[in-house]
Parts: structure tokens; sequence; C-alpha cells
């Protein structure tokens, strides 16, 4: 009897033990030190960016037959691993389709969203997130067959049947517009990409609706790319740009300025050829830029020479635009997404 | 002695709440660290978003608790019709892989090894991608029967119009209602007196007499409606009028029941062989045709043997319904679990509401086929 009880009280004895360990520790990572951040140790021990990027998307995040990712949203991941770790590959992609992608940030999984997504008020304020800026400025249009006879938003009627992805803003938009134009429609929407292109091409739809960035690089996965066309309107401003979680806002720091280096670069010419030389500017703001004047690095615990290293290893905003969007031949225009400077409406504070 | 009975049993129930407690507070902890509140108050907020096909009256501007009804409603509706339909075709094949003619026997066969043994979810993108591709646009659709349409766009059958609907179905009500108190009364005849009266025909004579009297007196009218072909632009064309099936659902539920229906085939032929060879020997010797040997011998026997693994591919079924999320059929996962939770947000709450449907689903499945179970089993006298 006395040999049964000894057993049964060390097992509550450690089942206490274990729930008091487990108690501790939760509580010990709710207090954060000040100036520290824990997103950025964790970062460095594991020795990698935890990067969430879409499941394929032409020019912003797509993986090519041995697992490269590129695109301009694989980019800022690239940039933050330059900054924080010094080598822009050292960064692990996870895909999310547009449903998962939050949960993965909110819970840990990834520290960097960055996966076509845009910024709302509900979102910034509503689920724990952070967005850090805007790195492609976007609006939701309209894909039609050509010879469909419909030629803008105008020649939509009732019953029209429209393909979409579920979980995005495209669904609450697409809404918006028709109700607003009186005209019923069918929605159909899918989980992913993949599969609402498969569905629109085989003649589910009458038109595919979604960021009109998505909609031309989708066009390049169909049977005939020349048989589809995108309409001129677009319903909805649709900025993109990444994300971080709530409470660590000197990873919030460092992402937002990894996005804005590259972009401010572009604005003084330095590019990824020409950035060692630009040390010797006679230009203050190029010098702090490539580290060779002032402090900035310090001001979120990194070196100096951090966004030099984002230039010399992805470039600078226009490059990566260029090397993703442009040349292949997905949006050669640059529209919005050119600089301020030069009639868009890319605009970033300055970096001193 | 008592202590070391009860002991064992506090234990585990301690651990178990322990662990339960961990886990709430360990996800409590998290989302208060991250600034995520807890709450159901988003289900009367309003949902923003349209869903495709719906049995209710349901628009963006319903709230959130009623998308969640739209999406129970059609996870009911294609569980409902895949159970119905897997059930005669698994009996079927599960009684022709018994039949003694050889070429029904190996088709049956060989029906049950390739259905079951491909995953559903490739099954399921087979018949809405690879069959969907095959189908026609609406303008090059021929028609079936004269009205009956299968397009790419989905499946148009003539719709009835009612008139005066309601009189109609309350007479289908009374009609039930007389027939259960006739038969309790035949019972009662049979039992007490000895006299026999045939139950089964005046049953269905009041099922067809009195919603028929309806059409007379009641106000009731009844047309048709049948889909007529709609130029949206220039080769965008639908049908409108009548009834639309979407061919997710038709894909879903082809999908779901041919999958379904070789596991519950395989149920029927183990009953059927399950009952002993004596069995149908004795039953023969008294004098019982081939058809009464059946009703009488073997099928109440087979059904005992039956039931229990059916009901566990009833519950699958409906379980894989689930998988309509990636043809865009808007069941509960796609609305509610989808779409719902990426606006909102509120992952914990919409999974625990998701979780604790499917849960009930399945409860109240399996609680029915038992009651079915018991109701069948051999009584001992």
């Amino acid at each position: 009897m006395f040999k049964h009880m000894k057993k049964v009280f060390s097992l509550i004895a450690i089942a206490s033990l274990v729930f008091v360990a487990a108690c501790d520790q939760m509580a010990g990572n709710k207090q954060q030190k000040k100036g520290a951040s824990k997103t950025v140790d964790a970062t460095k021990k594991a020795g990698f960016v935890k990067c969430g990027v879409s499941q394929g998307l032409p020019g912003f995040s797509n993986a090519d037959a041995s697992g490269n990712w590129t695109g301009v949203d694989v980019d800022v991941c690239r940039a933050v691993a330059a900054a924080v770790l010094g080598d822009a590959n050292k960064v692990k992609y996870t895909p999310l389709s547009a449903k998962e992608r939050f949960t993965a940030l909110t819970s840990g999984e990834i520290d960097v969203l960055s996966r076509n997504t845009t910024w709302t008020l509900s979102r910034d304020a509503d689920i724990g997130l952070t967005f850090v800026g805007v790195n492609f400025y976007d609006g939701q249009g309209f894909m039609v067959r050509k010879d469909s006879g419909i030629n803008s938003v105008d020649d939509f009627s009732d019953g029209i049947s429209a393909c979409t992805n579920i979980g995005t803003t495209t669904e609450l938009n697409m809404r918006d517009f028709f109700n607003s134009r009186n005209i019923s429609y069918e929605p159909v929407a899918f989980e992913k990409a993949d599969e609402v292109v498969a569905a629109y091409d085989a003649g589910r739809c009458d038109t595919y609706t979604t960021d009109k960035s998505g909609l031309a690089a989708q066009r390049t996965k169909m049977a005939n790319p020349d048989d589809h066309m995108v309409l001129p309107e677009t319903i909805s401003k649709e900025p993109l740009g990444p994300v971080v979680r709530q409470g660590d806002s000197v990873w919030e720091d460092i992402v937002r300025w990894s996005l804005n280096a590259m972009i401010e670069a572009e604005e003084y010419g330095i590019t990824s050829a020409n950035a060692d030389s630009m040390k010797s500017s006679d230009n203050p703001a190029v010098k702090r830029l490539v580290g060779a004047e002032g402090e900035l690095g310090a001001a979120f615990g990194l070196d100096n020479e951090w966004s030099l290293r984002i230039i010399k290893q992805v470039g600078n905003y226009g490059e990566s635009y260029k090397r993703n969007i442009a040349d292949t031949g997905i949006l050669p225009d640059r529209g919005p997404n050119e600089l301020w400077t030069k009639g868009g409406i890319l605009y970033v504070p300055p970096a001193r | 002695m008592k202590l070391k009975k009860i002991l064992p049993q506090a234990i585990t129930l301690l651990v178990v709440v322990i662990i339960f407690g961990f886990f709430s507070l360990n996800a409590q902890i998290n989302m208060a660290n991250r600034g995520i509140d807890f709450g159901y108050g988003f289900l009367t907020q309003e949902s923003s978003f349209d869903v495709q096909f719906s049995l209710i009256e349901y628009s963006g501007s319903d709230s959130y608790a009623r998308a969640y009804l739209v999406g129970l409603l059609n996870t009911l509706l294609v569980s409902i019709l895949g159970i119905i339909l897997c059930t005669v075709i698994g009996v079927v094949i599960g009684i022709a892989r018994l039949s003694p003619n050889f070429l029904i026997r190996t088709t049956a066969a060989w029906y049950v090894e390739f259905f079951r043994n491909i995953p559903l979810l490739l099954q399921i993108f087979f018949w809405y991608y690879a069959a969907l591709r095959a189908l026609p646009l609406p303008q090059e659709a021929e028609p079936m029967l004269g009205y009956f349409f299968l397009t790419i766009k989905g499946f148009y059958t003539p719709s009835l119009v009612w008139m005066n609907l309601d009189i109609f179905i309350y007479s289908i009500i009374a009609a039930i209602v007389s027939i259960i108190f006739i038969r309790i009364h035949g019972k009662k005849l049979r039992e007490n007196e000895g006299k026999h009266i045939p139950v089964l025909n005046i049953s269905i004579t009041i099922l067809f007499i009195l919603p028929l009297l309806t059409f007379f007196f009641g106000g009731v009218e009844v047309g048709y409606e049948t889909p007529v072909l709609k130029q949206l632009a220039k080769t965008s064309f639908i049908f409108d009028g009548g009834l639309s099936i979407p061919p997710e659902l038709l894909s879903l539920v082809i999908a779901l029941s041919l999958y379904t229906a070789t596991f519950i085939a395989e149920c029927v032929r183990a009953g059927i062989q399950g009952v002993g060879k004596g069995q149908r020997e004795a039953a023969a010797s008294i004098g019982l045709n081939r058809k009464q040997v059946l009703n009488l011998i073997i099928m109440p026997q087979a059904l005992r043997i039956i039931i229990p693994p059916t009901t566990n591919q009833y519950l699958n079924l409906t379980k894989n319904s689930s998988l309509a999320a990636a043809i865009a059929y808007p069941d509960l996962v796609l609305v509610f679990a989808g779409t719902a939770l990426m606006q909102t947000g509120k992952a914990i709450e919409i999974v625990s509401i998701t979780m604790l449907t499917y849960l009930t689903l399945s409860l109240s499945i399996s609680l029915l086929m038992n009651w079915y179970n018991a109701k069948i089993a051999i009584v001992e006298k």
C-alpha cells in the first residue's frame, strides 16, 4: 500500500513541477529587455531570417526548378538577411497561402511576412500585425478573354461569374464593386492561386480578379497568355508591403529601413555595382547610406555597413524591380512604382 | 482498498486537467504577448463578403454568424447527398461482388480496387478539373431531355414554381400524421382481434390523395420554369431561370460518393458473407422462397454486421467533405474557417467553433446509426 502511495505522490510531484516550470517560462517570455530585440537575437542564433512568401507569384516571390526564390518580395527578405546576418542568402523561405500567412506570423513560425499583402486598417490594428512600408503600389483589376467582347468593366452584366482567391481583400473589393454597380455576380473563390488560374483557364469563370500585378504575373502561366487581357480599370488601392509581428519595435525598424534603404539608394543613384566607390562621394546623404559617415546602424544594434551590404548583395529598388518585374515581361512600365522624383509615388523618409 | 481503486482515476483526471490548463494558459499568455484579443463578438459583425452558393438568403451585409450557417448548410447538403448516393452505389456494388455472373463480379471488384486506392483529393481534382474541361460552354451545350443542360458553368435544370407552397407542405405533414395513427390502429387490431387491414396500401393512398386535393381546393398551383440561354457578352453566356447546380457541388458529390461507396460495398459483402451457409439452407428447407430467404433470414442478420462499419464510412464522408475548399465549393471550411477567419483573424475562436461543429455532426450521425443498429439487433426471446 505504502509503496503504491509513494509512486502516486512522486507522479503528482512531477506533474506539478512541470506545470510550474512551464508557467515560469511563459511568464519569462513576457518581459523583454529594453533596446534588445528577441527576434534579432533568435535570428542571429538560428543563422537565417525566417521569411514567409507566396506559393508562387512570378515577379514577387517564385521558386525556380532548383528551389531558388526570386522576386521583389523575396528581395526584402534578402535585404533583411544582408543587414542582420551579413549574407543575403541566409533566408529560410516558407511558402504560405493567403489564409495561413497571418497566423504563421503571429505564431512565430516566420518573422517577416513578405507576400504581396495589402496594408489595411483592420489588418494593421486588429490582428497583432504591423505593416512596415510599401514595396509595391498595386490595385485590383479584372482579366477577361480577348474574344469575349468585354473591353471595360462597363460591359459586365448580371450573372457574370468571377474567379478569385479566398482570404484576400480581393473578395471584399469585388463585392463593393459589383454592389455599387448593382450587378449580380457569382463569386467562385479558391484557396490557392494555381487553382483559380486553372478554373478560369478552363472557362469556369468569365473573369478573373485580383491585384493587377498578380493578373499580369498569372497570365504568363495560362495555356495561351495571348488569349487574355487585363481590363484598364483599377477598382481599389492595394499598397503591398512587408509585415512583422507587433511588439518588437527594433525588428520592425530593421525591416522598415532595409526596405527604405533600397528605395533611397535608387534615389541617390547607388547601385550594387558602384556602391563601394560611392564611399568617397561628396554627398553626405550618399556617404551615410554606404556607411562611410554617421552611425546609422547603431540605432538598431547593427554595424555601420548594414545598408552597404543590402545595396551590394541585393541591389537598389530599381535594380530589384528591373530584374524581377520589368525584364520578366510582367509589368515593364513602373507606373506608380517609380520614384517620386520621376513622376511615381515612391517616397521614403530620409535615412539620417 | 477503495483508495487504490479511486486514486489512479483521480490522477488521470488531474493530469488531463493540467494538460488542458497548460495549453489554454499558454495560448492566453502568448495571445496577450502578441496583442491578440480573444472573443466571439465578431460573430455579429457584418461579414462583407459574398458566397457563391447558399441554401438560405445571404449577402455580404449579413453577419458572420449567418455566413457560418451558410457554410454549415452547404456542408450538410453535400454530406446528405453523398451519404444517399454512396449507400445506393455501395449496396449495388456489394451485392454485385457476390454475383454468380463472372462479368458483373469482376467489374465490381475492379471498381472497388480502383476507386478506393486513389487518394480522395486527387479524385476530387479529377472530377473538377479534368471532367470540367471536357464540358461544353453554355452556348455550345446540347439539351438533354429537352430542358437539361450540362455545361462548364453548371448543371441547369427546370425548376418548379409554386403558388401556396405552404398549404401543400401542410397537407403532406397531415398525411404523415394520419398514416402514423393508422399504423398504430392497425397494429392494435392485429394484436387484439387478429384482423389484418392493408396498412401499406392505405398509407400510400393517403400520401397521394391528400396533397393532390390541395390542388383542387387549397389554391395550390405549380408551374415550371426552364433555363434559357442568356448572352452576357460576345462569347460569354449563361442559362437564366430554372435551377442551376454549380459544378463544384456536382464534382464533390460524385467524387465523395464514388470513393466512399467502395468501402460500403465491402461492408455489404462482408455482411452477406458473414451469415452462415446453414441459415440459408435451413430457411430453404422449411419451404421459404428465394425472396423470403433474403428478406427474412439473410438481410436481418447481415444488417447487424453491416451497420457499424458503415457508420464509420458515413462519418468519413462527412469529414472528407471539407476537402471542398480545394475546388471552391463554399462549405463550412471554405466560408467560415477560410474567408471569415482571414477577414477577422480570429483563428482560435473560428477553428474551435468549426471543430465543435464537426464533432457535433459526427456524434449526431453516430447516434442515429447506433439507434438504428439497436433497433435491428436480435432480441433474445
